[in-house]
């Protein structure tokens, strides 16, 4: 079972002293708070493990796919990576799709042929596959169910040549009708997709801070080196350099097309199970020490800061529950839709001070083989974003490195990665921290 | 820049907004030419987008207020590529966050200028487009 550190008796202590004051009147002895579930504030730390992963080599587009029988084909992927039966399975974690508009995790449960005590959709943008690990943990910890497999799938079919067009029930973006302040008021003025919001954020950086061009694109350009160590990623054997990313084509300034993510098909799965039942997996457990969320906006113009992001709340929290030192981890799995995406990320998970993202870009190397392996996968920037198996690719890279199975772009002898996860433009932030050891 | 004059005879084949009972008065104000904003009776604060509730408490109220259509971009992107189909023939266009004199942010388009000219910090004020004979979209021109 766990055995305590040191930092986490030292938060033990910090604990009781935030809850000197319970809200709900129940009773205090001898100085110890005891809440009325009576038990101690509940942390995920070590509580559940990552054991199974399932991922689709990304493709530009699928032909005739369904996004159900991709969810289901990665998922009895990621369940036999786990060395598990399907009647191991007794939750479900699906994202929502378009094909099943309603009811999502009953329409996958039953094509599967599952029987689940914990049925549940996440909605959280990119943030969706590190969400959806903190919900399994969270449903384990708290004896729902013992094994939860996570899914994630995007199909990609070839558009018909009369582009889009706008129904009642798909809207603009194809899926159902958005009617929500946003479409009211963003979408008239062409405030359409996402580049247009990162953009305004590096824009706005790039006013208040110190950050070069040359510093963005070094992002890219580590990232393009992990992908040409990546037989599975999209732009594997295409490396690039600072000038290539600086002479393709501005799309909306300040950003380059090689600092924005391809959308692709693809699919991503997780086989998350309790620490008890991770000991009879095939695969070594990765466990999940520390989770921590944020949300404060959907659109990013009433974020309360373009250049301070929710990352902070969600990565402090991951980082308190875990009870390590950001000098601990060995890998950074952070989401990257676009290089500013890395850039503000990394000052607000504690990496580098606030103001200080570019500096930290030029003095470190961010290659798996580098002093501060950043997304050894090749990040989505250049393994491909398949929809939300693109951020959920950032929770599989981290548990797949620290079982030791990445091959040719294996960081030395990891022991703690911190996974982040982005929504919709820096809106849902969800981080966690996995580790071998519980 | 976006060309929104409804005078043109082709259809208006952007997206529009679709006003509802809370938003109806922001639209109204528009057609109008006048930008209106709700405002909490409770703290004073002025709120974009018009919501059914204040963001600011529980036992608050809004109201609606004409204000100046003051305000500096706070921040900007110029549009090379489209950021969707039906703005194809516009690029480059500038859409922008601008921060209004009262408080509130608000995501539109700067018109009526060089997309190369805009700035952080450049001072601007509302201009009406009437896209629609239901729909007049609020941008914003240098001051």
């Amino acid at each position: 079972m766990l055995r305590p550190r040191r930092d986490e008796r030292r938060e033990t202590r910090d604990e009781r002293q935030e809850t000197r004051e319970p809200e709900f009147g129940v009773p205090r002895s001898a100085g110890v708070v005891r809440f009325a579930t009576g038990g101690e504030t509940m942390s995920l730390r070590g509580k559940a493990a990552i054991v199974g992963l399932g991922e689709f080599k990304p493709s530009r587009y699928t032909e005739g796919a369904t996004t159900l029988g991709m969810l289901a084909q990665v998922a009895h992927a990621a369940i036999a990576d786990a060395g598990f039966e399907l009647g191991d399975v007794d939750g479900l974690i699906t994202e929502s799709f378009a094909e099943a508009p309603f009811m999502a995790p009953s329409t996958v449960i039953e094509y599967l042929g599952l029987r689940a005590k914990f049925a549940e959709v996440v909605d959280l943008g990119g943030a969706t596959g590190a969400g959806m690990a903190l919900r399994a943990a969270t449903a384990i910890a708290a004896g729902l169910c013992e094994t939860v497999v996570c899914l994630t799938a995007a199909r990609r079919e070839k558009r018909s040549t009369s582009g889009p067009k706008r129904t009642a029930s798909t809207g603009w973006t194809g899926r159902r009708a958005d009617r929500t302040p946003y479409a009211e008021f963003e979408e008239p003025y062409g405030a359409i997709g996402a580049n247009f919001g990162y953009a305004m954020i590096a824009q706005r950086y790039m006013h208040e801070h110190a950050l070069t061009a040359e510093q963005l694109a070094k992002i890219a350009v580590a990232q393009r080196y992990n992908a040409c160590h990546n037989p599975n990623a999209l732009f594997f054997g295409q490396p690039i350099t600072v000038e290539d990313v600086l002479n393709s084509p501005m799309i909306c300034d300040p950003l380059h097309l090689l600092e924005i993510v391809m959308p692709v098909a693809g699919a991503a799965a997780l086989v998350v199970t309790s620490g008890r039942k991770a000991k009879k997996a095939k695969q070594p457990p990765v466990y999940i020490l520390g989770a921590g969320e944020q949300t404060t906006h959907r659109s990013i113009t009433y974020a309360p800061s373009l250049t301070d992001s929710a990352v902070k709340g969600a990565a402090d929290a991951a980082f308190k529950m875990a009870g390590v030192r950001r000098k601990d981890i060995d890998i950074a799995s952070i989401y990257d839709c676009y290089t500013i995406t890395v850039l503000i990320s990394l000052e607000d998970a504690g990496f580098a001070k606030k103001g200080q993202g570019g500096a930290f870009v030029d003095n470190h190397n961010l290659q798996f083989d580098g002093d501060f392996p950043l997304n050894p996968h090749g990040g989505q920037l250049s393994f491909g974003q398949a929809g939300l198996a693109g951020g959920m690719s950032h929770v599989t890279e981290a548990a797949r490195q620290l079982m030791g199975r990445a091959q040719g772009r294996q960081v030395k002898k990891p022991r703690l990665a911190f996974v982040n996860g982005n929504g919709g433009i820096m809106s849902e932030q969800v981080s966690l921290i996995l580790g071998r050891d519980h | 820049m976006p060309d929104n004059d409804a005078s043109t005879t082709t259809a208006y084949t952007r997206p529009l907004p679709e006003p509802n009972a809370v938003s109806q008065p922001f639209w109204d104000a528009a057609k109008e030419h006048r930008l209106v904003l709700q405002r909490s009776k409770k703290t004073g604060r002025y709120v974009y987008y018009p919501r059914a509730v204040s963001p600011f408490g529980v036992n608050d109220e809004l109201a609606w207020t004409t204000v100046s259509g003051r305000g500096t971009v706070y921040s900007y992107t110029i549009a090379r590529r489209p950021t969707a189909p039906q703005w194809a023939a516009d690029v480059p266009y500038v859409i922008a966050i601008v921060r209004l004199e009262e408080g509130p942010h608000l995501t539109t388009n700067i018109v009526d200028c060089d997309p190369e000219s805009v700035r952080i910090g450049m001072q601007v004020v509302a201009t009406f487009a009437d896209v629609s004979p239901e729909i007049t979209l609020v941008q914003f021109r240098p001051a």
